[in-house]
């Protein structure tokens, strides 16, 4: 037999004890923490992660985006009001304007065959219109429209009334845009009513600028060397411009601004001060737990929209101040005691788990208790809370300001644009919902990303999908 | 359970009181009053005006005052409609809120509780995804942009076929009520819709339902005793709530929709201060939603035997 | 199990649970449709609203119209605001009226004379209440003198201290049955006036001197005019059915003595709501008459071909300027810099862009009478041309007066209406970019700006002034200094003894020459910066003709209206003019 000399050689370090370090029992899976489980378990949930990209990507337009598009979110332009996305940009210079007295005619104009004639050309300067004296009439009424009134139905809008004696002329500068207008003009008697004739005349106005304008937009590097009939582009303004003729997107972007930090900083102050009192609670307990709850169920019972208008009006803004502080306050004042609740409910039931019993009756320290136990298991609720509370923060900024009590002027917020877009929603449809889908993903985004860290972080609490 | 009901009614009464006196106060801090007009008044008509309404008196006897008279269940008269109770205007007015935050919400727990069961059993094919998708709008867009785009859809509706099919706006008959007590209710219903399936989904491949299919219980019957009843109780919870979202939430519809109801005369009275409205209304709604939490934890009790009161 | 097993008895629960939801779905549905009814019925009962159908109804001759709100007061003797105007101005009526063609004209009254300071009024004999009582001079002088009774705490009383005492009286120096108004029998009344004044019989057509029937108003227990029973009705209509903040019905009232006036039967009020938008939609749908539209709803009512008309309500909208001591705004050159750096007509064609809108040039709108014609064509306004030089040298002037380093920063108060907003927003940027102020908003609701005006914290303010009665004077003294409302403390001795002259003087070429001498103060002053006179654009259902918009009384009248089936468009007027001029 060979038995023999297999036999290993023994050396005196084979009788030495092993050290305590080696595995006893191999674990096939590397450990992983609580949130490094937890992260796998977002990164699993697709919906989650498209919000989280969604969020990120709304943080850097918010930020990110004014370094980008840096146009002056309250800049005016009050020729291009309420223009709608992608319109085009070219625009004739001419000379400043001069008022008129019906004097001066440029050669080739005048009143045609139509008895309704222009003075010069139509532009978005202004429309000079002259007119025959019609048989019977004391003064005249003039109609404008933007669709052919016989298709139309009516002559249209009523811009002027001429009843000064001798006068047959009349300037429109109201509101001209670069399209097409429909004029009418009826003559009245003594009594203001219709003498039964009428004329017509249609018109194209065309975009112009002055030299002046286009030094003060910044338009063109050598404003001095424009003469009348040269063509210059007028500013870009991819979606447009608001009300005033400010450019959307950077009123988007400086919206976002204050939205999302009502919607971020308010829920995450009311966060910290409910953790902080519901934790005080709940570890303390007895009398002041007791008390503690009281003054939070007190809070609760505030009907919360009732309170938030009337805090808004209680709070008030001082001149000059934009409204977000008040609105903070009182979202903070009233928001708080759910989440305190919910902490010392945690902390409460964390008390008597069997693993805070077993670490304690190991010697555990208070502060480890804390540290090890109670933080990392409220936390995870604590974040869920937080996501849930944005949307429902910007809602109410949302809501406050479409009711008028929101912020004031002239910071705008995605509610207060809403606001103020719901009046012309028919003509400028624009202006309501850029800021209303800029509203709904951001609320989607929190929610979808809530509902995937809620799935992650508590395993109680995820459900079956 | 009396002595908790006693406990619970006693609580309520005096948060009622903690309402009363937070809002007063708060009220009265306010700069300027509810008598200022944009004609100024000399120094006698105005001396007048306060002394009728008593605002000639030092703040704390104003609310000695005003507290008397809340126990007598008397709030004054209005500042600005000059001629009415502020009980005839809570009488008159609250009717109409309730009846509209009544049918939003059996519109949100009957859609939710319906499409959520729905969705959970045609969960990951059309019906769901289709309704998924809805329940996502319905979260994300705020109410007021519902609510105006609910009108024009009413306009156009009427307008393409030639009569008022519904009504625009305005208050008196059920098809005033069914377009702005849907759009109230909208969101409430997308929020119970997607607690409901995910309760369903919870509940349908739960033991309980193994073992009473073993017992060979027939199936509608599972579905009703057993996975629809335990499903519905955690959106029997999140209901008191909603209640008080909805009725107090109903300011945004009552405005679009020209509806006579409480809280758009509550967003009128803070904006003038009318003091004995404001007081008047808030007292009233905080009393409403302080019972109605008492009556829905009852409830709840009464429903799931697993809660016991104490 | 085996797996297949397992997957059939799932399916065959499943489809079980889908046919039960179904059958729990059409449960659901049925019992919504019976709560509806039982809600429905249940609302009944506290209000039985009026059940409200298209704008026009041409076989009951009826129309449908909307108020902004809730009608605040309707008791004449203490009502100040106009949505209550609009009403009380069909369902009461004094002694004088304003006509169809807004001229003065009689109304209890059919006569009346002068005699230095005593006035008499002569009543109709067929004057009659809604409930067929006779309306007398007593019932004049009844509500007179309520209204100034310091207890009724009116409002409006001031309007009554042209009459003797009534001042004292609502001071409560004197006793109320001192006031110089005298029932001389059922059918004179007789006025006493403190003094002589022009304007007095324009007066009487304002809300404050119509009569109240004493019986009647002890009868209501306090509760007059809460409810449509508890007022008595002296106009063309009688309200017969009030549910408050819903809807409200005036029928023709059989006792009215014109029965040529109120041509259409009935007027329901079918909503109150001053929302734009539902408006609008309320329009489109043809459930009301008549509504306003606002610039960004032009093109709109363009595209659907309705009758556009245009209306100035007579209120003029300026901004003014803080003088009290210590106020940047004190200094003159920093009022002409601000006045000269902007342009009202840019404010109304370029950002307001309503064609009802006229740039304001002065405190005096155009429609006022003058001597013979339009006060404005007798006396213009000072000239102004915007010119941002001598704006910025008068700035300069300024900082070098108050030792300024840098433009001073301006707070500008502002109410929270859109096109307040709109406006203070406007004219910050246009501060910004012309003269370097930075001028911050201070947006406030009606109250707290009321207080913040009273207390004069704001250099810049927005504001606006209606029209009470139809003389220059309601706006002229606006800026006297003993004037409540003259918000910006401004003083001037000039204009204050012009003031006291349109008071006193009977001669109206003097009394105008003293309005035209305060529009030159106010503008060399610069004691406020005129923006626009207010105008609005409405549009009105082809088949009612004859709507009218006031400045006073009634802000929309039905009360000379009628229902044509051939409409009333310009067309119609056209053909109609046609057909005259056929005929002659």
């Amino acid at each position: 037999m060979q038995g023999s000399a297999d036999m290993p050689e023994l050396s005196a370090s084979d009788f030495t004890p092993l050290s305590g370090e080696r595995e006893t029992q191999r674990i096939v899976r590397p450990s992983r923490s609580y949130w490094q489980d937890a992260w796998i378990r977002l990164r699993a949930n697709r919906r989650a992660i498209v919000s989280l990209y969604l969020v990120v990507g709304l943080l850097l337009f918010t930020f990110m985006g004014p370094v980008l598009w840096s146009v002056d979110p309250a800049r005016q332009d009050v020729d291009r009001i309420s223009l709608p996305p992608g319109a085009d940009r070219q625009a004739e210079v001419v000379a400043p304007y001069q008022p008129w007295q019906g004097d001066e005619v440029a050669p080739g104009h005048g009143v045609g065959e139509e008895g309704l004639g222009l003075a010069m050309p139509a532009n978005t300067q202004t429309v000079r219109l002259l007119w025959e004296p019609m048989p019977g009439a004391s003064g005249y009424r003039l109609y404008r429209n933007v669709f052919p009134p016989e298709q139309a139905g009516s002559p249209g809008l009523p811009v002027a009334e001429v009843t000064r004696e001798g006068q047959l002329h009349y300037e429109d500068r109201m509101d001209l845009q670069p399209r097409q207008y429909h004029y009418t003009l009826v003559g009245l008697d003594g009594n203001g009513e219709p003498v039964g004739s009428t004329d017509t005349l249609t018109v194209t106005a065309q975009r112009v600028i002055t030299v002046e304008e286009v030094r003060a937009r910044e338009l063109h590097d050598a404003p001095d060397s424009l003469s009348p009939g040269d063509a210059v582009r007028m500013s870009w303004h991819p979606l447009g411009t608001d009300y005033l003729g400010r450019d959307m997107l950077a009123r988007l972007m400086s919206g976002a601004q204050v939205s999302l930090f009502i919607g971020i900083l308010a829920p995450v102050l009311f966060v910290v001060f409910g953790v902080v009192y519901g934790a005080v609670s709940g570890f303390v307990g007895g009398r002041l737990d007791h008390l503690l709850m009281r003054v939070a169920d007190f809070v609760i019972a505030l009907p919360f929209l009732l309170f938030m208008i009337l805090f808004q009006v209680v709070f008030g803004i001082g001149p000059g101040e934009s409204g977000i502080m008040p609105m903070l306050a009182a979202l903070v004042l009233l928001s708080w005691p759910a989440t305190a609740r919910l902490v010392r409910g945690q902390i409460l039931q964390i008390r008597e788990e069997a693993y805070v019993s077993a670490a304690r009756l190991m010697g555990a320290s208070r502060r480890y208790l804390i540290a090890r136990h109670m933080i990392p298991n409220t936390l995870g609720v604590i974040l869920v809370t937080l996501t849930f509370a944005v949307p429902t923060a910007i809602f109410t900024e949302a809501f406050l300001s479409f009711i008028g009590m929101g912020v004031a002027p002239p910071t705008a917020s995605w509610g207060s644009m809403s606001n103020e877009g719901l009046k012309s929603m028919l003509t400028h449809p624009h202006e309501l919902i850029l800021p209303s889908v800029m509203i709904s993903i951001t609320v989607l985004a929190f929610n979808l990303l809530g509902d995937g860290l809620r799935d992650a972080l508590d395993a109680r609490m995820r459900n079956s999908e | 359970m009396w002595r908790y009901t006693a406990k619970r009614l006693l609580q309520g009464v005096i948060t009622v009181w903690f309402i009363a006196t937070v809002t007063f106060f708060a009220m009265h801090s306010v700069p300027g009053d509810p008598l200022s007009e944009a004609r100024g008044v000399t120094p006698e008509i105005r001396a007048n005006l306060e002394a009728r309404y008593g605002l000639d008196r030092p703040l704390m006897a104003q609310y000695g005052l005003f507290l008397g008279n809340m126990l007598r269940g008397d709030f004054g008269i209005s500042f600005t409609q000059q001629n009415r109770q502020v009980n005839d205007i809570i009488r008159e007015h609250f009717p109409v809120s309730a009846t509209l935050g009544i049918l939003a919400i059996v519109f949100a727990a009957a859609g939710g509780i319906l499409w959520g069961a729905l969705t959970a059993l045609y969960r990951n094919r059309l019906p769901d995804v289709v309704i998924m998708f809805l329940v996502i709008l319905g979260i994300s867009v705020p109410s007021f942009v519902f609510a105006g785009l609910g009108q024009l859809a009413l306009v156009n509706l009427n307008m393409l076929a030639g009569r008022t099919i519904l009504p625009v706006a305005g208050w008196g008959t059920v098809a005033h009520m069914l377009v702005p007590a849907l759009v109230l209710g909208l969101s409430t219903m997308a929020y119970l819709t997607r607690l409901m399936r995910s309760s369903m989904l919870e509940v349908i491949s739960a033991d309980y339902i193994r073992t009473a299919r073993a017992k060979g219980v027939p199936p509608g019957r599972i579905f009703t005793r057993h996975q629809l009843r335990n499903a519905v109780l955690p959106v029997v919870t999140v209901l008191g709530p909603a209640i008080a979202a909805i009725t107090t939430g109903g300011f945004v519809v009552e405005l679009v929709f020209a509806i006579p109801g409480l809280g758009r005369y509550f967003v009128q009275a803070v904006q003038q201060l009318d003091y004995t409205v404001i007081m008047g209304t808030t007292v009233f709604y905080g009393a409403f939603l302080v019972f109605m939490v008492i009556l829905v934890d009852l409830l709840y009790g009464w429903i799931d035997p697993r809660v016991r009161l104490q | 199990m085996p797996e297949n097993n397992v997957r059939s008895t799932d399916s065959r629960l499943n489809s079980a649970a889908r046919r039960q939801l179904a059958v729990y779905a059409v449960t659901v549905v049925a019992a919504l449709v019976v709560l509806m009814y039982v809600l429905s019925w249940a609302a009944s009962l506290t209000s039985s609203g009026v059940v409200t159908g298209s704008a026009v109804d041409t076989e009951n001759n009826e129309i449908t119209v909307y108020l902004r709100s809730e009608p605040p007061q309707m008791n004449t003797m203490m009502s100040a605001d106009s949505v209550s105007g609009t009403i009380i101005g069909h369902v009461m009526e004094g002694l004088l009226r304003y006509d169809e063609n807004r001229e003065l004209a009689p109304g209890l009254a059919e006569r009346w004379s002068r005699d230095g300071d005593t006035m008499t009024f002569h009543l109709r004999d067929e004057a009659r209440w809604s409930n067929g009582d006779p309306i007398t001079a007593h019932d004049f002088a009844f509500a007179w003198k309520t209204a100034v009774d310091p207890d009724t705490a009116s409002r409006y009383a001031f309007i009554l201290y042209a009459i003797e005492n009534a001042e004292a009286i609502n001071n409560g120096e004197r006793p109320v049955d001192d006031m110089g108004v005298e029932a001389l029998d059922d059918r004179t009344l007789q006025v006493t006036l403190e003094q002589p004044i022009a304007y007095f019989d324009r007066l009487v057509a304002f809300q404050t001197f119509y009569p109240v029937q004493q019986a009647f108003f002890e009868q209501t227990g306090g509760r007059y005019a809460a409810d449509a029973d508890e007022m008595l009705y002296s106009g063309p209509y009688r309200i017969t059915s009030w549910v408050h903040g819903a809807s409200m019905r005036l029928e023709r009232n059989p006792h009215y003595w014109d029965q040529d006036r109120a041509a259409i039967e009935a007027i329901n009020v079918g909503y109150m709501t001053s929302d734009s938008n539902t408006l609008l939609n309320l329009f489109r749908d043809e459930q009301i008459v008549m509504t306003n539209v606002g610039s960004q709803m032009l093109e709109q009512a363009m595209l659907e071909g309705w009758e556009i008309h245009r209306f100035m309500d007579g209120t003029v909208f300026y901004i003014d300027l803080n003088h009290r001591p210590g106020r940047a705004t004190a200094n003159l050159n920093l009022r002409k810099a601000l006045h000269l750096a902007q342009d009202s007509s840019e404010l109304v064609n370029r950002v307001i862009k309503s064609p009802g809108y006229l740039p304001g040039e002065s405190l005096f709108p155009v429609w006022l009478e003058g001597v013979d014609g339009y006060f404005r064509d007798e006396y213009p306004a000072p000239t102004y041309v915007r010119d941002v030089e001598r704006a910025r040298e008068h700035l300069r002037l300024a900082m070098e007066e108050e030792g300024w380093q840098q433009p001073p920063r301006l707070v500008m108060l502002s109410g929270d209406s859109p096109v307040a907003r709109m406006q203070a927003e406007y004219y910050q940027e246009v501060y910004r970019s012309v003269l370097d102020i930075e001028v911050v908003i201070d947006e406030q609701t009606f109250q707290q700006r009321l207080e913040k005006m009273n207390a004069g914290e704001f250099d810049l303010v927005l504001a606006g002034w209606g029209p009470d009665y139809n003389d220059p004077l309601t706006f002229a003294d606006l800026y006297a200094s003993w004037n409540q409302s003259n918000y910006g403390r401004f003083e001037n001795d000039e204009l204050d003894a012009l003031v006291r002259v349109a008071q006193n003087s009977l001669d109206q070429r003097e009394r105008m020459e003293a309005f035209a001498g305060i529009q030159r103060i106010l503008h060399e002053e610069v004691a406020h910066i005129v923006n626009y006179e207010r105008g609005l654009l409405y549009v009105t259902h082809p088949q009612v003709c004859g709507i009218i918009r006031r400045v006073f009384g009634a802000e929309a009248d039905y009360s000379y209206a009628r229902i044509s089936e051939d409409g009333c468009s310009l067309e119609g007027q056209e053909q109609a003019a046609a057909n005259r001029a056929a005929e002659d």
